[in-house]
């Protein structure tokens, strides 16, 4: 057995294992870690496939913000996630439900890429002189540029609405104002009064 | 031989011979370095600093490292065991990851990868979830308050971090580390902060380079940033129920972080291993060459070390709101501004 394959196998087998302690494990802060286990070894795979900027790409924005953000949420939430569990029974049929189209929809895909893709000797135009960067590159802003740009502005969208929805003006609240506070000098903040011994100063 | 070592086994002997050998490296510099930092620091407080064990105090190090390994591990009864034993060795572990991809000299990596500075932001960004973790594994109120306001700052300065990495990534046309070393080749006036060769673009390089070596002291939870762990509100912030060996993971793992910081400072933007005027047509064998590379580089990384113990030593604490103004509304559309000018630069401007 290569190098690759055990490697292979540990990550495939880290992501499922890691994938399924996410919906079993008993304390929410677990799930998440183990949620971050599962990207991190599903960005090792993507190393393996040798699409080493998706890989880190993964490991930048999802472990490295999303999932920060998440941990800082369910920390600080302390879920009790013995009644949440108390539904488990009712939604179970809704979520077995959902969860069997996924399979499904998972099981096709497989198929297709079987048929279809790579599997099948339809490899992507890759050449070893180019490194994967360069591929992507040329391919969002040449091919998909407007689909690229579309996509930057429906998360500023997303983005300014959100300041939008918390943005409060509330105006009994001091604020800071920071050229001020730097551009103060002594003979702004002191004065010399010449008190007389005993009689203290009026205003 | 040679096929031996191509070999999977030959190849594992000689990854893993070279990962120790980094390891053991940093290690011992950071035994000195150590040391280092807290001379200088006595030195601006006209102290002597550690001077007792070994000449100089040179030993000094090594005597906290074995009076720490020494002692008694306290795991708080209310702690989540698993979490809080695994966040000081995740620190660590990163801590020295992330040196797998420093080049020392020319060939002198472990590994040589062609997304190299995105590693490194992945690996740096992945360090918060030791100190987070540490925090609430601990089952108390400071650590986790120090928790939470690591996480903040340092998911904050990442992202000028990152737009400042691209401007240097603009100028390199690679993100390979070794690659942007070498495009910094032939003198002084070729490195990244005198434009990497665009000489013009030095008004721009000169302070994003500031702006890096400040954000680098954030990131690394450095006075004056070091508000997770300020003593005077939050006590030690998310090392309060550590002891023992794995507080001095942590402590480990936080200055591997500021080294590797240093040394990203001399990769991006100070030339690498390359001396300031170029050394190529004197005729010099090349393991000489390469061992002046070395010397070269190791002096860059100490130099910024020293910069910053001395900016431990004399910048009074930034207050939080403080902290987040600066990285959000200057040092982010600031750096933000800086990616489109050397991006324009780079289109428009031509070649000089």
């Amino acid at each position: 057995m290569s190098l690759m394959a055990i490697a292979f196998y540990l990550m495939a087998a880290c992501t499922c294992v890691s994938g399924l302690l996410v919906v079993t494990a008993r304390n929410p802060v677990h799930s998440v870690l183990f949620l971050i286990l599962s990207f991190f070894s599903a960005a090792g795979l993507f190393v393996l496939l040798g699409a080493e900027f998706l890989a880190m790409l993964l490991i930048v924005v999802y472990v490295g913000a999303v999932a920060v953000l998440f941990l800082f949420v369910v920390m600080m939430l302390d879920v009790d996630f013995n009644k949440l569990r108390k539904g488990f029974a009712t939604y179970l049929p809704l979520g077995g439900a959902l969860a069997i189209v996924i399979l499904l929809e998972l099981i096709f895909v497989n198929i297709a890429v079987a048929n279809k893709g790579a599997a099948a000797g339809n490899l992507p135009h890759y050449s070893a002189a180019k490194s994967n960067i360069r591929m992507i590159g040329e391919q969002l802003y040449t091919t998909y540029a407007y689909l690229f740009e579309m996509a930057g502005f429906v998360l500023l969208v997303a983005m300014i609405g959100a300041i939008v929805l918390t943005l409060r003006h509330r105006t009994y609240v001091k604020r800071q104002d920071i050229h001020a506070q730097v551009t103060r000098r002594r003979k702004d903040a002191v004065a010399v009064v010449p008190a007389k011994s005993g009689e203290g100063i009026q205003e | 031989m040679e096929s031996f070592w191509g070999s999977p086994v030959g190849w594992t002997i000689i990854t893993v011979g070279q990962t120790l050998a980094v390891i053991v490296g940093v290690m011992v510099s950071l035994a000195f370095l150590l040391w280092g930092d807290r001379k200088v620091w006595a030195g601006v407080q006209m102290r002597k600093g550690p001077n007792v064990v070994g000449p100089f105090g040179l030993m000094q190090s090594f005597a906290d490292f074995f009076k720490f390994v020494l002692k008694e591990v306290i795991i708080p009864a209310g702690a989540d065991k698993v979490v809080f034993l695994l966040a000081p060795l995740i620190s660590f572990v990163l801590a020295f990851a992330a040196w797998a991809i420093i080049p020392f000299a020319p060939g002198w990596v472990v590994s040589d990868i062609n997304v190299g500075i995105l590693y490194l932001l992945g690996i740096s960004s992945l360090g918060v979830y030791g100190i987070i973790m540490g925090g609430w594994a601990s089952n108390s109120k400071y650590p986790f308050l120090g928790a939470l306001r690591s996480a903040a700052q340092m998911v904050s300065y990442e992202v000028s971090i990152g737009f400042i990495i691209v401007t240097v990534i603009l100028i390199c046309g690679s993100m390979n580390l070794s690659d942007i070393v070498n495009h910094q080749a032939g003198g002084i006036w070729n490195w990244n902060v005198f434009g990497g060769g665009y000489l013009p673009l030095a008004i721009i390089m000169i302070p994003i380079m500031v702006m890096f070596y400040i954000s680098a002291l954030a990131e690394t939870n450095r006075p004056p940033f070091d508000l997770p762990e300020a003593e005077s509100e939050l006590v030690a912030g998310y090392q309060v129920e550590y002891s023992s060996t794995p507080y001095l993971l942590f402590m480990i793992g936080e200055y591997a972080n500021i080294v590797l910081m240093c040394a990203m400072i001399t990769i991006l933007f100070f030339g690498g291993w390359y001396f300031p005027v170029p050394l190529d047509g004197l005729g010099m064998p090349d393991w000489l060459l390469t061992i002046i590379y070395l010397l070269t580089f190791i002096g860059k990384v100490v130099f910024w070390f020293v910069m910053f113990a001395i900016a431990k030593a004399i910048v009074p604490r930034y207050r939080y709101d403080q902290l987040m103004r600066l990285g959000w509304k200057v040092f982010l559309p600031a750096s933000l501004a800086a990616v489109v000018i050397v991006a324009a630069y780079r289109v428009f401007g031509g070649t000089i």
